[in-house]
């Protein structure tokens, strides 16, 4: 039996397996099949516009996947010990690559690993070799183009010793795109002294369920950050993504964003596994809710060696009555020498600060804008200047909508 | 007329705070409405500006021929009038010059040309390289943050510029700064002041045509600057509001 063979079986009992947490979906509803796609029209450049992705500009580098179709994958020219190539690609260039497969998460965590190991839609390999320090971002972009697609990509991503890499991911659906599935396995290994800060901004709509599954690896004196942003609605969405800090004095970030509306069930967390001295890890989660949206934040952290810090911050703004915010946060402590915090806060918009704002001649809904943008973006530490102000561009893009 | 309230009671949280003020300003009118603590000043500038929270139980306000009653904060400041609060809350994640574009009706967010922010910011000697990317208020002093009131109220170009207090918890420099950008300001523009002060020390650099007193949520005395200020000064407000009221009986 061939190890993708295991990998295959192991998939195929888990294909019931229901999720921690979320909602149960129906993944039959869903088609795996599509056409192959290899053009980029106009609707398409403007759409990955709205996740940070800019196709007509060159970057480090990118990889660009349209459905199941690896549509650009190439780095600049001028940049070195940078890789990028789709994730079968790789598999079968790098023999190495398989110790990687399937390690960080197990693929028979849920049936929606599971069903991206069964499809084998794609995905992205990033590798930054020893010492690279790459301060251009690199775009990677998932597209769903086909109605009630199942997107599943499987992406590894690896900083070898000493290197530093930025990544900016844009996952985005069709605007003529009813509904679809997107499941995306992200497979981080940050070497020693490395760093990865990576920067997520989703995009969905109103018929898509989203069931992304992440794991990083992170050793001796690495750096993991992670930004995630969601601001326009999505049918479901449910991710928790794990970090285990295998090495000494290895640190893991997790800011999220979101700004939940409409009908949005937005079930998002992230746990940090402090498994060495010295590790630290921390997990800020700001969100506004409104309209019918339901948000949960999962956070946990454990401490499990000496020397070793952990906080979880949940902060939230409710704008409606009939949206809700949940904050689920959980310490655990199995070392004497661990030190773990959290702090909870979710209250409505404060009134005076909107009196005040419309004292000034400026309109309720524009006032409200304001307020929620200043609180969405406080700024996100360890982000380069170029990328706080994409980000900020965006918040007040999908507020003002 | 540009403002006349007429016969204005003004109930918070279930109790009368204003008991009948009768005020009325020209236009381009400068007037100082002074009193001790907890006269009523604050609660008239609010009601005035459509706070909420500030119930108008009897009597009208006019505006500029228009009855404003019932209109909103911001259908108010539409129509322009603008305050100057008290104090002024910190607001994470705007930038000061940002709040300038906004007060002055543009969209920062896609502005081209930020030339008229720091135009605005000089007047009320802010340098635009430290201040314009400040987040509004934050970690501003007393004095700073009254200039950032003025630059506000500036941007605006309101019919009438409401100050409360603008002249409380600032040095002398400070003071003398907003005092005089007010001034160039009132004379380039002919706007109409309203000035809510304890002291007459901004009142130096911006005379009023008329002083009003309050107390226990009425008006009580009006008279010129010439003649009450002095009398302020030597007696205070309650011991002159006694002595008016025995002159007042006596006559």
């Amino acid at each position: 039996m061939s190890w993708k063979d295991r990998y295959r079986d192991l998939a195929l009992q888990a294909l019931t397996k229901r999720a921690a947490y979320g909602s149960d979906i129906d993944i039959n509803k869903f088609i795996d099949k599509t056409e192959e796609k290899t053009m980029i029209n106009d609707e398409i450049k403007n759409k990955v516009l709205e996740v940070g992705i800019e196709l007509s500009q060159e970057k480090s580098g990118i990889y660009f996947q349209v459905d199941h179709s690896v549509v650009l994958s190439r780095v600049a020219s001028n940049i070195k010990g940078l890789e990028i190539l789709p994730i079968d690609e790789a598999l079968l260039r790098y023999d190495w690559l398989k110790s990687y497969y399937w390690k960080a998460i197990s693929v028979d965590q849920d049936k929606y690993t599971a069903i991206a190991e069964l499809k084998s839609t794609k995905g992205y390999f990033i590798r930054a070799a020893p010492y690279t320090k790459i301060s251009q971002p690199i775009q990677a972009c998932l597209y769903i183009h086909s109605q009630g697609l199942l997107q599943a990509p499987h992406n590894i991503i690896i900083a070898e010793e000493g290197s530093e890499i930025n990544i900016i991911t844009g996952c985005t659906i069709g605007s003529k795109v009813n509904y679809g599935l997107h499941i995306g396995i992200s497979e981080f290994y940050v070497k020693k002294n490395a760093k990865i800060i990576f920067t997520m901004v989703h995009s969905w709509n109103e018929g898509t369920y989203v069931r992304p599954r992440t794991g990083v690896i992170i050793e001796d004196g690495g750096v993991f950050i992670s930004n995630y942003i969601l601001l326009k609605p999505v049918r479901d969405l449910q991710a928790y993504p794990t970090a285990y800090l295998i090495g000494k004095d290895a640190k893991a970030k997790f800011n999220s964003i979101i700004y939940g509306s409409q009908d949005s069930i937005i079930d998002l967390g992230s746990r940090i596994i402090l498994m060495n001295e010295g590790c630290s890890g921390e997990s800020i989660f700001k969100v506004v809710a409104t309209g019918n949206a339901k948000v949960y934040n999962r956070g946990q952290i454990i401490g499990q060696n000496r020397n070793t810090k952990g906080h979880l911050e949940c902060r939230g703004m409710i704008l409606c009555p009939t949206a809700s915010i949940v904050a689920i946060p959980e310490l655990i402590a199995e070392h004497s020498e661990t030190e773990l915090s959290h702090e909870a806060a979710i209250g409505k918009l404060q009134e005076e600060q909107l009196n005040y704002l419309m004292a000034r001649g400026i309109p309720p809904d524009d006032a409200i804008g304001i307020l929620v943008k200043g609180f969405l973006d406080p700024g996100l530490p360890g982000i380069p200047e170029i990328l706080q102000s994409e980000i900020r561009k965006k918040i007040f893009t999908a507020i003002r909508r | 007329m540009l403002l006349e309230t007429d016969n204005l009671h003004v109930v918070v949280e279930g109790k009368e705070i204003l008991k009948g003020i009768n005020l009325s300003m020209e236009k381009g009118e400068v007037i100082a409405i002074m009193g001790h603590n907890a006269s009523g000043k604050t609660t008239l500038v609010l009601t005035l500006a459509g706070f909420p929270r500030y119930i108008v139980s009897k009597g009208k306000i006019v505006f500029d021929g228009k009855d404003i009653t019932n209109l909103t904060i911001y259908e108010r400041a539409k129509l322009g009038i603008a305050v100057a609060f008290q104090s002024p809350p910190t607001i994470r994640g705007l930038r000061f010059g940002d709040m300038i574009a906004f007060a002055a009706g543009k969209n920062p967010w896609i502005l081209k040309d930020s030339k008229f922010i720091e135009e605005i910011l000089r007047k009320v000697d802010l340098e635009p390289s430290i201040y314009m990317d400040r987040e509004l208020n934050v970690g501003f002093s007393g004095g700073e943050r009254k200039r950032s009131e003025l630059a506000q109220l500036f941007a605006m170009k309101p019919k009438l510029m409401i100050l409360d207090e603008i002249d409380s918890g600032v040095d002398i420099d400070s003071l003398r700064i907003l005092g005089n950008s007010l001034k160039n300001y009132i004379e380039e523009n002919n706007c109409a002041v309203m000035i809510i002060t304890h002291h007459r020390h901004i009142l130096q650099y911006v005379k009023p045509n008329k002083v009003y007193i309050m107390s226990k949520g009425k008006i009580v005395l009006t008279g010129s600057y010439e003649e009450l200020i002095p009398k302020i000064e030597a007696l205070g407000y309650e011991a002159l509001i006694k002595e008016v009221l025995k002159n007042e009986l006596e006559g």
